[in-house]
């Protein structure tokens, strides 16, 4: 179970990036990356590191080291210890889960290695405990909820039934939404971590009076509950963060989930040459289209390598700076790094539909442009 | 909180409860009658599931899915029951409790192998999707009802499998005495295969009904696998009854204390402490059944002394 490849990508066709860094600087970077390959969440891990890959793929400069920490944070921790003692690496990457983050991240730190987070992003890591080492190139936890609430009361959604796992990161989305909704909660539910049966809460919302349910439930939590709402009859509008509806789960809800609206930085029809590039190249390598998990690992990777580019990994405070730059061609378009080095970025609006056989997304609008946390206002650095 | 809104979580309940029934009801079988504490039951469940919505993906026919999901759990379970299990019977349980557990990772990254990590799709069929109308205006999906009545007619022919034919027969001397019905020339080793594919093939079933309304993905089993040993030692060991009872008790307990607690709380305290402190109790609910069902039945509900 234990996964452990070392990807010293020695392609002849590569001759290009990686040997123009070569050439620079000749500093190569050992980046050490935990992720979540087996048990429950596996298919979020996969997807950052297959997209972390594909943008790394014929950088000689760039030796990769993949541990899987099953989702445990106690597991994450010693293959921490283990790639920074033993693996001697510059860079770390990878971690998937807010709770893990937290166990790992101010330890990496702290011995001055660079961590760049390709999908947690905890409150307490953008605010008093952010770092010049931690750069996080997805999101603030809070920044899809937020934007969700700006967007629902703009268009005249008045009433939401709210709904999320009974855990940190649920209760903190669901503050984030009501954060930026001007609207009348009408009623706030939170499930059992792991529920798997949702008709108890599915009579509670045809019982209320709201016009539209808000929910995260990430991963099977929100399969069950999707399929289950469509069967129940229930017709009030459905909305979410993205997590519960990213290329992953789409496949496995099926019709239930169209028409949903659904918020994310990233969307695989944001149209710019380097997202059009990474899509197809993502589809042509792995036979699947890519997540947001996918995109957040290729803009990681595509990060990294634009600061290799122009200072060593040796010199910290050079490489810091070449990292704040954020000199690099996202596939989510414009993106910079906020004084806490988490995202200033747009929050599109999304809609579940069917393209062909294929149940996928559709940008609808901007939910939120230039989205910062509020959290940035604690962090000194 | 209206009539109709209990009565409909009255029904979600003994849903749940019913397919927690084919959950527990191997379970307690294979403790009665071998004394084998199997935590791989969780991953015959996820078999069943997987098998159907491989089926179903292919044919298009959810019941051609049922049949495969019993016939691919039934297998799987004797499988591991010639390979593994049959070396495990005179082992303490600890020993049992390794091997089975070892299983389920055998399972899951088998699974994995060959599934891949994403979920997989498994619909209702289109004949029973969508709501029906009940007697007092209550809407409740078509699907759950034909669960719960799924639910009961296994429970009907379990127990009639048990009471009134000679299989059953030897699987109760088998419970009472196994040294016994051997020297009576019953080939207890082939019984044994017998009673742990029936299980199996139980747990596929529920995988299966399950799978179309929730998601199937790997390690679905292990949180349902807890649940039926609660229901179990609340029933008693090796009861068919007390499964069935255990069954329900838990399903209506567990459903109805996440409906009914924060309200109730609410009574006492503010609207918003209540909410919390409500869904957290409710969380517990089931085991402080559990506390409470063997503070005074210490062998359970149907449980011998």
């Amino acid at each position: 179970m234990k996964l452990k490849s070392l990807i010293a990508a020695a392609s002849i066709a590569a001759l290009s990036a990686g040997m123009a860094y070569a050439e620079a600087h000749g500093g190569k970077v050992k980046v050490g990356m935990i992720t979540t390959l087996s048990g429950g969440g596996a298919g979020l891990g996969l997807d950052v590191r297959d997209g972390f890959v594909l943008a790394a793929k014929g950088n000689e400069n760039l030796e990769l080291v993949i541990e899987d920490d099953q989702r445990k944070p106690d597991i994450a921790v010693q293959l921490a210890d283990k790639l920074i003692q033993s693996e001697k690496v510059d860079v770390m990457t990878g971690i998937i889960w807010s709770n893990l983050a937290m166990a790992v991240v101010p330890a990496v730190t702290a011995q001055g290695k660079f961590y760049l987070s390709p999908n947690a992003g905890p409150s307490a890591l953008a605010g008093k405990g952010c770092s010049p080492f931690y750069f996080n190139v997805a999101w603030q936890n809070d920044a899809f909820y937020e934007a969700s609430g700006s967007w629902a009361s703009e268009n005249g959604i008045e009433k939401v039934f709210l709904m999320a796992p009974n855990y940190p990161a649920g209760t903190d989305g669901m503050t984030g939404f009501k954060r930026t909704f001007t609207g009348e909660v009408v009623d706030e539910v939170y499930t059992k971590l792991g529920q798997t049966d949702y008709a108890a809460e599915i009579a509670q919302i045809r019982a209320s009076d709201a016009d539209t349910v808000y929910f995260f439930l990430p991963g099977g939590m929100g399969i069950s509950f999707m399929k289950q709402y469509a069967g129940s009859g229930v017709d009030k509008k459905v909305m979410g963060p993205a997590f519960s509806f990213d290329q992953g789960i789409l496949g496995a809800i099926g019709d239930a989930a169209l028409g949903v609206k659904n918020t994310s930085h990233w969307s695989k029809d944001i149209d710019n040459e380097a997202n059009k590039k990474f899509v197809a190249d993502f589809q042509a390598e792995y036979g699947r289209l890519p997540s947001l998990y996918a995109a957040q690992g290729y803009d990681t990777a595509l990060l990294l390598q634009s600061a290799m580019g122009k200072a060593d990994v040796k010199d910290a405070a050079a490489f810091q700076a070449a990292l704040e730059e954020a000199d690099f061609a996202s596939v989510r378009g414009a993106f910079a790094f906020a004084p806490n080095h988490h995202p200033i970025q747009d929050i599109y609006m999304r809609e579940v539909v069917k393209e062909g056989d294929i149940v996928t997304n559709k940008i609808i609008g901007v939910a939120a442009s230039n989205h910062q946390d509020v959290y940035g206002a604690d962090c000194k650095m | 909180m209206s009539l109709i809104l209990l009565i409909e979580q009255v029904l979600s309940g003994l849903q749940f409860g019913v397919m927690l029934f084919l959950m527990a009801a191997g379970l307690t079988l294979i403790f009665g009658v071998m004394g084998l504490i199997n935590l791989a039951h969780g991953s015959l469940y996820m078999v069943g599931a997987f098998a159907a919505a491989a089926v179903a993906g292919w044919t298009g026919s959810f019941a051609l899915a049922l049949v495969a999901a019993l016939a691919a759990a039934a297998a799987a379970g004797a499988l591991v029951e010639l390979l593994v299990i049959r070396r495990l019977y005179e082992r303490d349980h600890l020993d049992q409790v390794l091997a089975t557990f070892a299983l389920i990772l055998i399972f899951s990254e088998g699974t994995r192998w060959l599934f891949g990590s994403f979920p997989l799709f498994l619909d209702v069929p289109a004949a029973l999707a969508g709501p029906v109308m009940l007697p007092g205006g209550i809407l409740y999906p078509l699907y759950r009802l034909v669960i719960i009545g799924v639910g009961l007619l296994v429970a009907l022919g379990l127990f009639w499998l048990i009471a009134k034919t000679r299989i059953g027969v030897q699987i109760r001397a088998g419970e009472a005495d196994r040294e016994m019905i051997a020297a009576l020339g019953v080939d207890i080793s082939k019984l044994y295969t017998l009673v742990f594919a029936l299980g199996a093939a139980l747990a596929g079933l529920a995988g299966a009904l399950v799978g179309a309304i929730q998601s199937v993905q790997v390690g679905m089993g292990e949180p349902v696998l807890i649940l039926a040993f609660v229901v179990i030692v609340i029933g008693g060991i090796g009861s068919i009854k007390g499964a069935l009872v255990g069954s329900l008790l838990v399903g209506l307990t567990d459903t109805l204390g996440g409906v009914l607690l924060p309200p109730l709380l609410g009574i006492f305290m503010q609207a918003s402490s209540a909410t919390s402190v409500g869904s957290a109790v409710a969380s517990m609910a089931i085991y402080i059944l559990m506390v409470g069902v063997l503070l005074f039945k210490p062998s359970g509900l149907f449980g011998g002394t």
